[in-house]
């Protein structure tokens, strides 16, 4: 595993995200009960959880694709849930949102994916410097020989890259990572997992990662916290939240290959 | 008196619940429709225009879909002049055929058989790329980038949908017409002019206006079908076949309505 180079210049201290009291339910179903959780600057946040206790609606709260029914969301210091749609879109441009199944445009090249949202947010740039900035963005998920291609000829680990480097085109503060090593052999994930710790030192962004597989979740968290039953039950290093008699988080351990 | 049929879990308070129950999401099914096309309405005039897209949905719907309509509307045009033939012999009338043609094909052949067409064709394309794109999240990626994704895909297709129906069933009219001229010279020796001399003489500046009129809202019907139906599809693969299936059954459905009452109303005007 590689060591992760963080920039010292970033005051950790300043929180990008703060939630408290979010609660969310589906019909009867009561998926978050009361999420309190803070996200600092320039750190990498990974949210663990068995499959359907709400990792995504989190982020999905976050980025205003969902509202919570209660509590307070705040995101670089605009209350989401109360955000003309004018403002949510200024907030988006900030926020990078990498997709569990990448969700490039599929009748799109790799070049027309990543000019997609420069062509709308960035109208100021000239052809030259947007061909410039894909490439650039391009090398740095090491894939600049895909530009041509369709995302249909892509393997799942390419097309979580493109998927990355699209999000990463216009330079946002906030990354947010849905299962980003979920159905990737073991090798293609260590390289998803060396290129979110990429992300956070050359891009300078703070990530809140949701997964469930622990090797990712131990090479990529500065800090990780443990949805269980519709709240956040474990804080702390990776060996601090697994460092507990807790049956639920044992089973979730043992489960898991890691070692 | 039936003491039972109020009491909770009994068979009539179970058919009760069912019962409302669909009416609720009938109702709810309406709301969203009514919302989804006030939304077209809103964000149709508002900037940012998506051009391109339109355009690239203009070639998709209309040029593509010429390979299909030519050799539909010309065999259409040949089998209804033939099958009407033997009606008019009977009295001796076969030199009415040309008019008898004119009037069916620009009347409602040709706006008809476009539209169906164009549902089957147009309408599940729409359905089944929009579906594939909300359950793979794509519209979702749309929004999150802050791309209103309603406009860009929806706007884009109804737009081009509504333009292009019309050009292509003045297409689906001609090539139908020519198709019956070719039976009819060959049968009646009737030359070019004389048959569309005969075509243009019996119909009327109304029935040009009113099969316009009927296009533009079969070409709306189908493109606003299409994208309700995807973009609203239920997750996963099943959604995205009950999303193109259903879009081409309910514009079908749709557009034979439409037909029925435009034609009453065109009958009444008519008539006045």
């Amino acid at each position: 595993m590689e060591a992760k180079e963080i920039n010292p210049n970033i005051d950790r201290n300043e929180k990008v995200i703060s939630i408290r009291g979010l609660k969310k339910a589906f019909d009867d179903f009561e998926v978050l009960k009361g999420v309190d959780l803070d996200l600092f600057k320039g750190e990498n946040l990974v949210v663990l959880g068995r499959s359907g206790t709400g990792k995504s609606v989190l982020i999905k709260i976050i980025s205003g694709l969902l509202y919570g029914d209660e509590g307070s969301v705040n995101v670089l210091g605009k209350e989401v849930g109360t955000l003309k749609p004018r403002e949510l879109d200024a907030l988006r441009l900030k926020i990078g949102f990498s997709f569990q199944n990448s969700a490039l445009y599929d009748s799109m090249t790799v070049r027309e994916n990543l000019e997609f949202p420069l062509v709308r947010h960035a109208k100021h740039m000239s052809e030259a410097e947007r061909e410039e900035l894909i490439h650039y963005v391009l090398e740095a998920v090491g894939l600049a020989q895909a530009i041509n291609q369709m995302p249909s000829e892509l393997s799942g680990g390419q097309r979580k890259r493109i998927g990355i480097a699209r999000t990463l085109i216009l330079k946002p503060e906030i990354m947010l990572y849905d299962e980003p090593t979920a159905g990737l052999d073991p090798i293609t994930c260590i390289e998803i997992n060396n290129l979110i710790n990429e992300v956070q030192s050359r891009f300078n962004t703070s990530s809140i990662i949701i997964t469930h597989d622990l090797t990712c979740a131990r090479a990529v968290g500065d800090r990780v916290v443990m949805l269980l039953d519709g709240q956040f039950q474990r804080e702390g290093t990776f060996e601090e939240v697994f460092d507990s008699n807790d049956e639920r988080v044992q089973s979730f351990y043992n489960y898991n290959f890691i070692d | 008196m039936d003491l039972d049929k109020n009491k909770p879990g009994s068979a009539p308070a179970r058919r009760r619940y069912v019962t409302t129950r669909r009416l609720d999401r009938i109702f709810v099914e309406l709301a969203n429709i009514y919302r989804f096309n006030a939304r077209f309405f809103k964000e149709m005039w508002f900037p940012p225009y998506e051009f391109k897209e339109i355009i690239k949905q203009c070639y998709e719907i209309g040029v593509r879909s010429l390979p299909l309509i030519s050799l539909t509307g010309f065999i259409i045009g040949i089998v209804f002049t033939n099958q009407s033939r033997p009606s008019l012999a009977d009295f001796g009338a076969t030199s009415l055929l040309p008019a008898l043609i004119s009037v069916a094909i620009i009347r409602a052949i040709g706006p008809l058989v476009t539209a169906l067409i164009a549902a089957g064709r147009v309408g599940s394309a729409i359905g089944a790329e929009l579906g594939s794109m909300r359950v793979t999240e794509q519209i979702d990626a749309m929004e999150v980038s802050a791309t209103n994704p309603f406009k860009f895909l929806v706007v884009s297709r109804v737009l081009a949908s509504t333009l292009m129906i019309p050009a292509l069933t003045m297409y689906t009219t001609l090539v139908s017409l020519l198709g019956g001229y070719l039976n009819v010279h060959q049968n009646e020796l009737t030359t070019l002019t004389t048959f569309f001399y005969q075509v243009f003489d019996a119909i009327t500046f109304l029935d040009i206006v009113a099969s316009s009129i009927k296009s533009v809202i079969f070409g709306f019907t189908i493109g606003m079908v299409g994208c309700y139906k995807g973009y609203n599809s239920s997750k996963g693969t099943e959604g995205v076949g009950k999303a193109a299936n259903s879009s081409v059954v309910t514009a079908m459905f749709l557009i034979f309505i439409e037909e029925l009452l435009i034609m009453q109303v065109i009958n009444a005007i008519r008539a006045f």
